[in-house]
């Protein structure tokens, strides 16, 4: 591979990294803060994208930034009253809004499932234009990304230090204990969600754009991929550091396995392999350590029977 | 003041499991109270603190807190005026994040919005301090770091941060190793006198039962069996304690810790 095509291939990893990234950054406030497996993200993110789409379609490019996120809130609201006013267990309350929403989706484009954005200004061609006789022209895409996960990052160490930010990060560390506190942990709940799947749509809607079009199946699989991402972003920077840091660690995270998708790519593997891949990643980082913690005992029976086979012969 | 008027709570009600968990309980505590309630397992202890609490809904009867009918207040809006704390130490703070963090939630100043100043900060080290086990100076580290008797000493920090109208401390060094429980006895004893806190106290151990406070509640099958304060509280020994029990309730103490109290002593 020469430089040229690996640089190439770092760009592209990089633009589809940062995008993930906000769908993996609303998540390490669903999943890692606030204790929530919100399984209602792929739908959301096609939620945010169908929304964009239709906005810039519209003529209103920049305005599709701010809708979409208010689409991802609403569909977060839902997630969040099922599971903490209705009863409903908080994996199936996803799973039914991530059901729910394929239909909303098909409605919102009009029954169509894919949309087409070749023609029209997105918030990318925009910014290609303003920056046209500048040397940063080549990089627009990277750049709007990157202004817009950096807002993200910073967004949320703020807010996850403001006493709203402390009560969902204590609601999914200790329940009782936030109770304790007189806050209610439906409260905190369903801010968190509000707030995680506001950028779950942010993130759909610039993928869209960045790809100039909408596909009604865009979103599927998304949580997975998204979820390898975080674990990966956990290496870096465990549990008990620093936050703003864990946060930059999830956004190297989503880089990260873009880049290491790309080149796997590259050897020949199929692109419809990228599912099976996240899945085996979220496997391997979840039940890694516990089977980590199962070697020893597995040793120590080994041992015994074979001790126990040589004390009969 | 906080006043119980004949509450009553049944569990599993017309099943085979069914517990009638608390009959008819009236009790008046009045300010500046410490009671020191003792019983048997399955006596309705702790049934009486959820019940204060608003764990649930009774099935009659009306609680007051400070001249309030807080019966039908759900247990999150009563928390600011009730301090508790569990026999658990992991309990009462959030193991993730850091000790100035949970006290920050525990202080409750502020909007939602508002963020860790350095005045809070100045503040927390102050109470800290006064634990005088060195976590003044480890306000960065994340709860889980602590050991079971710091958790335990910071929880009754935050339980009390706000001063509530009635503490409830649940068996709440049952957990620890007895040098441990024993700091963690004398913090309780110096917060609760320093800032006047009334206070309810459910103990196995029956010296502590008698020594801490001004009255001693007995405790037997959902009922109050045994109510004692001023002078004739004063002359009680364990031995005359476990007499009470047999003859109020008809049976014999059959509580190991207890016993093991009874041990302790002699």
């Amino acid at each position: 591979m020469t430089l040229d095509k690996f640089l190439a291939l770092g760009q592209t990893a990089m633009e589809l990294g940062l995008v993930n990234a906000l769908t993996v950054l609303s998540l390490f406030l669903s999943y890692s803060m606030l204790n929530v497996c919100d399984l209602s993200t792929d739908g959301c993110f096609t939620l945010g994208a169908a929304v964009g789409a239709l906005v810039a379609i519209a003529g209103y490019p920049w305005l599709s930034l701010p809708a979409a996120m208010l689409a991802g809130m609403i569909s977060g609201f839902v997630t969040a009253t099922l599971q903490t006013r209705m009863g409903v267990q908080s994996l199936l309350a996803g799973i039914v809004v991530n059901t729910g929403l394929y239909s909303v989706n098909m409605a919102l484009t009009g029954n169509k499932a894919n949309l087409n954005m070749n023609k029209i200004p997105t918030i990318f061609t925009m910014v290609k234009n303003l920056l046209k006789d500048t040397p940063l022209a080549g990089q627009s895409a990277l750049l709007v990304m990157l202004v817009t996960v950096a807002l993200v990052v910073l967004f949320m160490c703020w807010f996850l230090k403001t006493k709203l930010g402390l009560a969902i990060r204590a609601t999914g560390s200790n329940a009782d204990m936030v109770r304790s506190s007189s806050i209610n942990p439906t409260f905190t709940t369903t801010v968190g969600l509000c707030v995680s799947n506001a950028f779950t749509g942010l993130s759909g809607c610039l993928m869209a754009q960045q790809a100039k079009s909408f596909d009604i199946n865009m979103g599927s699989g998304m949580v997975t991929v998204a979820l390898a991402s975080l674990l990966i972003g956990g290496v870096f920077f465990a549990k008990h550091r620093p936050i703003p840091l864990r946060a930059a660690g999830v956004v190297l995270g989503a880089i990260l396995f873009r880049l290491v998708y790309g080149l796997a790519l590259r050897l020949n593997m199929p692109a419809f392999m990228l599912k099976l891949v996240s899945s085996v990643i979220v496997v391997i980082a979840i039940s890694g350590p516990y089977l980590r913690r199962q070697v020893p005992l597995m040793i120590r029976r080994w041992q015994a029977a074979r001790e126990g086979r040589n004390a009969d012969a | 003041m906080l006043e119980l008027k004949n509450i009553c709570k049944t569990f599993h009600a017309g099943t085979p499991d069914e517990k009638r968990a608390l009959i008819d309980v009236t009790l008046t505590v009045e300010d500046g109270d410490f009671i020191s309630i003792i019983g048997a397992n399955g006596a309705g202890k702790s049934t009486l603190f959820n019940a204060i609490c608003g764990s649930f809904m009774l099935d009659a009867g009306m609680i007051r807190l400070d001249g309030q009918n807080v019966t039908m207040i759900p247990e999150h809006q009563r928390a600011r005026q009730i301090g508790r704390l569990f026999q658990d130490p992991m309990r009462g703070s959030a193991p993730d994040m850091s000790i100035e963090e949970n006290l920050a939630l525990a202080a409750g100043k502020g909007g939602w919005l508002s963020r860790v100043s350095a005045a809070d900060r100045k503040a927390f080290r102050e109470r800290l301090s006064l634990l005088g086990m060195g976590l003044e100076d480890r306000m960065r580290q994340p709860v889980g770091l602590l050991s079971g008797g710091q958790r335990q000493a910071l929880t009754l920090l935050m339980a009390t941060y706000q001063v509530p109208k009635v503490l409830l401390l649940d068996e709440h060094t049952a957990a620890l190793d007895p040098g441990t429980a024993e700091k963690v006895l004398e913090l309780t004893r110096s917060i609760v006198e320093d800032n006047h806190i009334t206070c309810l106290m459910i103990t196995h151990n029956m010296q502590s039962a008698l020594d801490l406070g001004n009255r001693t509640l007995m405790m037997d099958r959902g009922k109050i069996i045994y109510d004692v304060t001023g002078e004739e509280r004063g002359r009680l020994t364990i031995g005359d304690l476990t007499d009470k029990f047999r003859q109020l309730s008809g049976r014999a103490l059959d509580n190991d810790r207890m016993l093991l109290g009874i041990d302790n002593k002699e």
